[in-house]
C-alpha cells in the first residue's frame, strides 16, 4: 500500500504585477513515499514557482496542499517553518550555505533547530551524513572554502539531518559540471534505492529527468505528462 | 534551549562582521560614557553649589521678625469694638528680638522625631574697631559643637582651631574679609562694639572663609555665651533655632507647625532658597537631555550597520528560513545582535565612564571662594550607571527592532529564486 507523502489539491497561482496572469492552472497530483520524481519542462513553464508553493514557502496560492496527509492551509508561519524544518530537506540551484559557519554547523543548523536529539547526538549525525557523502573530511572547513560540487553535497547532508519526509531540490544540478553532476545524481539515486527515500527534483536538465522513476511534464501552468 | 541556538547564530554573524560590530559598539561606548562623565561631573557641581548655600542653611529657622503687632491697642478696647479702626503711621516693633521661653522650645524641637537636630543662635550687628576706622558687620553667637555637626561650620574655618571658640573665653573667628581689614592675625584682640553701646575685646582664634565674599566681608563667630556678654544680655537671649530635619521635603509643613506652635515667625529652606532648586533642577535636565541625544545619535549609528547587515545577509536569512527557523527566529537573532551590541558597548562605556569620572576628579581645581575643594567635583551616584545601562540596551532596542522586524519579514523565495 503506497503512503501519499504530498499532494497537490487543484492549486492555481496568479502573478498579478505588473498585470494579473496566471502562472499556474489547477495542479493536482500526488507523491507516493519512496518515489524519486523530477519536474520538468521549459524555463517559466511554473516548475519552480510550483516547487516553492509545495515546499510551504510561498503560501499565496489557491487550492489546497497536504503533506504528511495534513493540509497547509491556514497554518502560521511559524507552524509552516517548524514542518519544514521536520519534513521537508532542501536543494538548491546555488547550494546556499551559510559562510559564517563550518560545514558541520551548516549541515546541524537544521537539526540544533528541531531539537529532536541533543547537540552531541546532533553533531554525530551530521558526521554520519557527511561520511556517507564522502565529505567528512571537510566537515572543519569554512562553507566558503569549498568548491561548487563539494558545497552542494553539504546542502543533501544538511538535507538529510532531520530525516526528512521529502527532499526537494531546485535545479540541484544547473549549476555544476558533468562530473559534479553525476556524483550529485548518483546520491540522489543511492538515497532512493539504499533508503526509500523520497525526492521531488526541479530540473530542465533532460538527462538527469531521464533517470528518475517518474518525471512530471509541465507546460505553460499545466501538468502535461503526470508521469 | 532553542535560544542558545539562536545566541550562537547572533554570535556568529556578529563575529563574521566583527570590525562593524566594533564600530556600533564603540559608538554606544562614547555615548554612555561621555553620559556618565557629565552627569557625575554636572552633578557633582549642582552638589557643590548647593552646598555653597543648602549646606549652612537651617531647613526650618525659627526667629521674631521685626514687623508691626498684629493687634492694635485699639482693636482690644472694648470701647471700640463696634467699628471697623483704621490706624495710620504703625510702626515695627523690635524691642524684643529673642525667642521668648526658648529653653522650652528647644527642649520640645528635640524630642520631635522629625528632627535631626538643631542650633541655637544669636546674631547681632555689631561695628569692629580697628584704630580711627569702625567696620560694620555682624557677630553671630553659635553653638560649635551643634553647628559644626549639621551646617559644616568646621570645614569653612580656614585657619586656627573651631573648638577654641568654646573652649577659650572671649574668642571670636573672624570672616577672612574682615580679618583682612583689620589686619588681624590668630592671637590678636580686636575690639567689637554692639549698636547698643557694649565693647568688648575678642580673641581672635580662627579665621573663616565661606566662599561668598560679601558674606566674608561682614560675618563673625562667637560662642552664645560670649555673644550675650557682648550684648549685655541674660543666658536665655537666643535670637534664631536653626533647625534640621531628616527630611527636607517636609520643613514647609513642619515651619508651619512650629510658627503656630511656638508663636515665632519660623521660615522653610524652601521659600528661603527656591532659586536654588530651580538653579540644580535645570543644571541636570540639561546634563540628561545632553547624554540621551549622544544615544539616541549611538542608536542611529546601530540602526544604520543592522540595515547593512541584513542587505549583506539576505541569503543567510532566506536559508535559515527555507530550513525551518521562523520569522520570529530571524527577528530575534537580530535583536541578539542588537543588544549584544548594546551590552557590551554599554558595560565598557560604563568603565569609561567611572574612568574618566575619577580622571576628572583629580584634575585640580583651586579658587579663593571655595577653600575646601581642591579638584573637580564629580558624583559617583549609581543611579546614572543604572540609567546608563539601561538607556544603552533601550536605544539599541529600538534600533534594532526595526531592521529585525524587517529581517524577519524577507520572503525567502524572492532570494532563492533571484539569483
Amino acid at each position: 500500500m503506497a503512503q501519499t507523502v504530498l499532494q497537490s489539491i487543484h492549486v492555481s497561482k496568479y502573478f498579478s504585477d505588473p498585470v494579473r496572469v496566471q502562472v499556474l492552472k489547477d495542479l493536482s497530483f500526488s507523491i507516493d513515499r519512496g518515489e524519486f520524481v523530477s519536474v520538468t519542462g521549459k524555463s517559466g513553464c511554473g516548475k519552480s514557482t510550483l516547487l516553492y508553493i509545495l515546499s510551504t514557502m510561498d503560501t499565496d496560492y489557491e487550492g489546497d496542499l497536504h503533506i504528511d496527509n495534513e493540509s497547509m492551509r491556514g497554518k502560521s508561519e511559524a507552524q509552516l517553518a517548524r514542518i519544514r524544518n521536520e519534513k521537508i530537506g532542501f536543494v538548491f540551484q546555488f547550494h546556499y550555505l551559510l559562510n559564517e559557519f563550518t560545514v558541520l554547523k551548516n549541515v546541524m543548523l537544521p537539526g540544533l533547530k528541531l531539537r529532536k536529539y541533543p547537540e552531541d547526538e546532533v553533531e554525530h549525525r551530521a558526521m554520519e551524513r557527511l561520511r556517507a557523502l564522502d565529505i567528512d573530511g571537510l566537515a572543519l572547513k569554512k562553507a566558503n572554502q569549498l568548491s561548487g560540487g563539494e558545497k552542494q553535497r553539504v546542502a543533501i547532508a544538511r538535507a538529510l539531518i532531520n530525516d526528512p519526509l521529502i527532499i526537494m531540490g531546485d535545479e540541484p544540478t544547473g549549476n555544476l559540471d558533468k562530473k559534479n553532476s553525476d556524483i550529485v545524481f548518483d546520491i540522489f539515486r543511492r538515497l532512493s534505492i539504499e533508503f526509500r527515500q523520497t525526492l521531488l527534483i526541479v530540473t530542465h536538465d533532460q538527462g538527469f529527468a531521464g533517470n528518475t522513476d517518474r518525471v512530471i511534464e509541465m507546460e505553460d501552468g499545466r501538468i502535461i505528462a503526470p508521469g | 534551549m532553542n535560544y542558545l541556538l539562536i545566541a550562537d547564530i547572533a554570535k556568529s554573524l556578529l563575529l563574521a562582521r566583527w570590525r562593524q560590530s566594533l564600530v556600533a559598539a564603540i559608538g554606544v561606548t562614547f555615548s554612555i560614557t561621555m553620559f556618565i562623565a557629565l552627569l557625575g561631573f554636572m552633578n557633582g557641581l549642582n552638589d557643590l553649589l548647593d552646598g555653597l548655600i543648602l549646606n549652612r542653611t537651617p531647613h526650618v529657622r525659627l526667629f521674631n521678625e521685626i514687623k508691626p503687632s498684629l493687634e492694635q491697642p485699639v482693636n482690644l478696647s472694648d470701647e471700640f469694638k463696634g467699628g471697623y479702626n483704621f490706624i495710620r503711621s504703625v510702626k515695627s516693633s523690635g524691642s524684643r528680638p529673642e525667642i521668648y521661653n526658648s529653653a522650652a522650645i528647644m527642649q520640645a524641637i528635640s524630642a520631635d522625631p522629625r528632627v535631626r537636630g538643631f542650633a541655637p543662635k544669636i546674631t547681632s550687628p555689631v561695628l569692629y574697631n580697628a584704630g580711627t576706622i569702625d567696620i560694620t558687620g555682624t557677630v553671630s553667637g553659635i553653638d560649635v559643637v551643634a553647628e559644626s555637626d549639621l551646617f559644616f561650620f568646621k570645614d569653612y574655618v580656614t585657619a586656627g582651631e573651631p573648638l577654641d571658640l568654646k573652649n577659650v573665653g572671649n574668642s571670636i573667628v573672624l570672616g577672612k574679609g574682615v580679618a583682612d581689614k583689620l589686619l588681624a592675625e590668630i592671637g590678636d584682640v580686636v575690639q567689637v562694639t554692639t549698636s547698643k553701646g557694649g565693647r568688648l575685646p575678642l580673641k581672635v582664634v580662627g579665621f573663616f572663609q565661606s566662599g561668598i565674599q560679601e558674606l566674608d566681608k561682614v560675618q563673625s563667630y562667637a560662642s552664645i555665651s560670649t555673644a550675650q556678654k557682648l550684648l549685655g544680655k541674660p543666658n536665655n537671649y537666643i535670637t534664631d533655632i536653626q533647625v534640621k530635619l531628616t527630611d527636607l521635603q517636609m520643613a514647609p509643613a513642619v515651619a508651619r507647625e512650629y510658627a503656630q506652635r511656638f508663636g515665632a515667625d519660623a521660615e522653610d529652606i524652601q521659600t528661603a532658597n527656591s532659586q536654588f532648586e530651580t538653579g540644580s533642577f535645570v543644571r541636570t535636565l540639561i546634563s540628561y537631555v545632553v547624554g540621551i541625544t549622544l544615544l539616541i545619535v549611538a542608536g542611529f549609528g546601530i540602526y544604520n550597520i543592522l540595515n547593512m547587515m541584513i542587505y549583506e545577509k539576505m541569503d543567510t536569512i532566506a536559508i535559515l528560513k527555507a530550513t525551518g527557523f521562523s520569522g520570529g527566529d530571524v527577528r530575534k537573532i537580530f535583536l541578539g545582535i542588537a543588544l549584544s551590541i548594546g551590552l557590551l558597548g554599554g558595560l565598557l562605556g560604563l568603565v569609561l565612564g567611572f574612568s574618566l569620572s575619577l580622571l576628572i576628579d583629580q584634575i585640580p581645581f583651586n579658587t579663593a571662594a571655595l577653600p575646601t575643594v581642591k579638584t573637580y567635583p564629580v558624583n559617583y551616584n549609581p543611579y546614572f550607571y543604572v540609567i546608563g545601562i539601561v538607556f544603552a540596551l533601550l536605544t539599541t532596542y529600538l534600533a534594532g527592532y526595526f531592521p529585525a522586524r524587517k529581517a524577519s519579514k524577507i520572503d525567502p523565495v524572492i532570494i532563492i529564486r533571484g539569483k
